[in-house]
């Protein structure tokens, strides 16, 4: 059975973007990985014609570049392997394609807005935050530019103002959370002439994806990239050949955080460890209170036999 | 509580042509610094997308405070809660060390924090992140920071009580601020053992919880240096340098001030050494073996070179040479040995924090810039000279000369 994509696009657009974006705030640690009001996006690499509207799209939508439409259509950038930066929050790069030359794999990278991600885990004062809908959001107003968020990401997605002095930014896709807000589309995903990019709630998605397959074996690989990586994504891959193959990294299903919290929340655990070395401390401090004396230099026991 | 150990402030000569070279340095750190923040970190670092730590995280920030950690295991735990009275002539320089170390850390963090004006964020409430271990080793390193300078405030006390000469209109405020000193003096050297406490609790957070940052990598960490246990490991090799790096800057003093080394109690702390570096290096092997990650040490690849130079230099021959008699008793074979486990901590925070962080997409290996090399070695540079004031202002290291008689033996309370 062939879905109809645009209808579903539709219906996903009206419904999920504004009801998703005034739930109320409940977003616990645990309860993130299963948020049944997280929102997605689908990207089909095998739709993908490489004419990266989406990234003029994103331009325009957070005022980056504000370069023309023209700028955007230089095919020629596909010679090499881009990577985003801090004036671009997605790009598309070209591999090849085995089955078909004529026809190569275009990718779009951007943010992968992660279930349980390393960047809001890692940010000491909260500037990161996974908003209710899943959209992990930054807030430069907190920041203080320690920039371990970018050590933490493991799809190394925050990117920096390093030429910047006094006002520093980390910059990234926010997945155009201001939009959703006001009802409208992510901007690369109105954009998307051949319907590459489907907008939606993340389960929806999933169940959408693993349709695709079913209905089209010979089409795509049997695996949705983004649905167990690094404990999920809310952005969502299929291909027709390897994702490692078209600059997709491979990634264990083990989220990021899933070491570092479980250590800061034993140690903080009612303060008790600490407390308990504090207790020890204090403990030894009594029973060795009659310790050694103060040895004088001038007759010190241990003395240099060279001397 | 213990009467402090006799101290007193060194008498020489404070312009020597070393004090000046460490003044050009510190001045050319100066200028980096003004640098950075009128251009930015792109004009003076080599940090890019791929890269966003560099040596002024893994030297400046992580050995830093490592490097300080002198100041729990000898001056506090030894010292004061394991009552080794002999190590006293050792607390007040280690204090100090501890004490600059810290202040170090957090002046270099300013420079290379994008939004410094922000430093004061992670002590809001409102913006508290629990699962962050940077908030730990943060608010850990605020705290500890100011145990430090309340366990220094005696020394200042015992300095200027009765000894206040303030200069011009402000000689009026003589008597107030001697009062206010006596005050704090008495209410100090009663309560003075919980900061000591809670320093060494302090410090065995943060000092873990340094290694922790990079757990938060997984894939990105090479395995030779990935494990679980690298906070545990971070902790062991603080508490293994904290002696080394009291006894190096013992004899440093020593040889700069022209004095007899202190070698009755350095060589007895060397011996301690020998038990916190073996520790710390089973641990390591340890883990290397349990984790089967010893397939990695002989591949033949940079990182596997540099997780053999670094146990090879930092931990072997230091471990070799301190077990050593000969070693201990001469105080140049213990500098020797001391200064390389001080560098092989080193070694062992840049490996860590560089080079087995090896992120995705990198076009290139990170290596630092010389502004970057410049402004740590300057401020290196700068931490002596105001080491070097210190000891000139407060009574920080034994009395030059030989004592003559032994009236400053000390009751226990």
């Amino acid at each position: 059975m062939k879905l109809n994509r645009r209808g579903f696009f539709q219906v996903m657009a009206a419904g999920t973007a504004t009801a998703l974006a005034s739930q109320p705030a409940q977003a616990s640690d645990q309860a993130q990985a299963s948020n049944p009001n997280s929102i997605g996006m689908l990207v089909d690499t095998t739709e993908c014609i490489g004419c990266r509207k989406c990234e003029f799209a994103c331009d325009m939508a957070n005022n980056l570049t504000g370069q023309p439409v023209k700028a955007f259509e230089d095919m020629k950038v596909y010679d090499r392997e881009r990577r985003m930066s801090e004036n671009a929050f997605t790009v598309v790069n070209r591999y090849a394609n085995p089955e078909d030359s004529n026809r190569p794999i275009y990718v779009k990278s951007q943010c992968m807005h992660c279930l349980k991600p390393g960047c809001t885990s890692a940010c000491l004062v909260g500037a990161l935050r996974v908003g209710d809908n899943g959209a992990v959001v930054y807030d430069a107003w907190k920041c203080l530019g320690c920039r371990y968020c970018m050590v933490a990401c493991p799809f190394q997605v925050p990117m920096y103002e390093y030429d910047d002095p006094l006002t520093p930014r980390v910059r990234k896709c926010e997945f155009c959370h201001t939009r959703l807000e006001e009802g409208k589309l992510p901007a690369c995903a109105e954009m998307c002439p051949p319907m590459a990019l489907t907008f939606g709630s993340r389960e929806e998605l999933l169940k959408l994806a693993h349709k695709k397959i079913e209905s089209n074996p010979d089409r795509y690989i049997d695996h949705v990239y983004g649905e167990k990586e690094v404990g999920g994504t809310s952005w969502l891959y299929l291909a027709s050949r390897e994702f490692e193959k078209t600059g997709f990294l491979k990634l264990g299903e083990g989220a990021v955080p899933s070491l570092t919290e479980p250590i800061q929340h034993a140690i903080f655990k009612l303060g008790l460890p600490p407390l308990a070395l504090y207790g020890l401390l204090g403990a030894m401090m009594w029973t060795y209170r009659n310790g050694d004396e103060y040895i004088d230099p001038g007759e010190s026991e241990e003395t240099d036999p060279s001397a | 509580m213990h009467e402090p150990a006799r101290a007193e402030p060194a008498r020489k000569e404070f312009w020597t042509p070393g004090v000046y070279a460490l003044i050009v340095l510190a001045g050319i750190a100066v200028v980096i610094a003004i640098y950075r923040f009128v251009y930015g970190l792109s004009a003076v670092t080599n940090l890019d997308q791929e890269y966003p730590w560099g040596i002024w995280i893994a030297l400046d920030v992580a050995t830093g405070v490592a490097l300080a950690a002198g100041g729990f295991t000898t001056a506090a735990a030894l010292t004061h809660i394991f009552h080794r009275h002999r190590y006293e002539v050792l607390v007040r320089p280690a204090l100090l060390t501890a004490m600059l170390g810290y202040t170090f850390v957090a002046l270099g963090l300013t420079v290379d924090l994008g939004r410094y004006y922000n430093m004061w964020h992670p002590l809001m409430p409102s913006m508290w992140q629990g699962n962050s271990v940077l908030f730990e080793v943060g608010m850990c390193v605020v705290i500890y920071l100011n145990v430090l300078y309340i366990e220094f405030l005696p020394i200042v006390c015992e300095r200027f009580i009765g000894a206040v000469h303030l200069p011009g209109l402000l000689a009026r405020f003589n008597q107030p601020v001697d009062s206010l000193l006596r005050f704090l003096d008495r209410t100090l050297s009663r309560v003075m053992f919980l900061f000591i406490i809670a320093g060494v609790v302090l410090s065995c957070m943060h000092q873990s919880s340094l290694g922790g940052l990079l757990l938060i990598a997984p894939y990105k960490m090479h395995p030779l240096w990935y494990t679980p246990i690298l906070p545990f490991l971070f902790l062991l090799s603080a508490i293994a340098v904290g002696f080394p790096m009291v006894i190096f800057e013992s004899l440093l003093a020593s040889k700069s001030f022209g004095r007899k080394p202190e070698m009755h109690v350095l060589t007895p702390l060397a011996r301690l050494v020998t038990l916190t570096l073996g520790i710390y290096m089973i641990a390591k092997i340890a883990d290397l073996l349990i984790r089967d990650a010893y397939v990695y040490l002989f591949d033949g690849s940079f990182e596997s070179w540099m997780f053999l130079a670094e146990m090879f230099f930092g931990g072997f021959l230091p471990m070799g040479m301190l077990l050593s008699d000969k070693v201990r008793f001469s105080p140049n074979l213990l500098l020797a040995s001391t200064t390389l486990v001080v560098l092989g901590v080193a070694f062992n925070r840049i490996n860590v924090f560089l080079v087995a962080y090896q992120p995705p997409y990198a076009q290139k290996a990170y290596f630092p810039s010389l502004g970057e090399i410049f402004f740590t070695v300057g401020m290196i540079a700068a931490l002596m000279l105001v080491y070097r004031a210190a000891v000139t202002i407060f009574p920080i290291l034994p009395p030059g000369h030989k004592p003559s008689s032994r009236v400053l033996i000390k009751q226990e309370g």
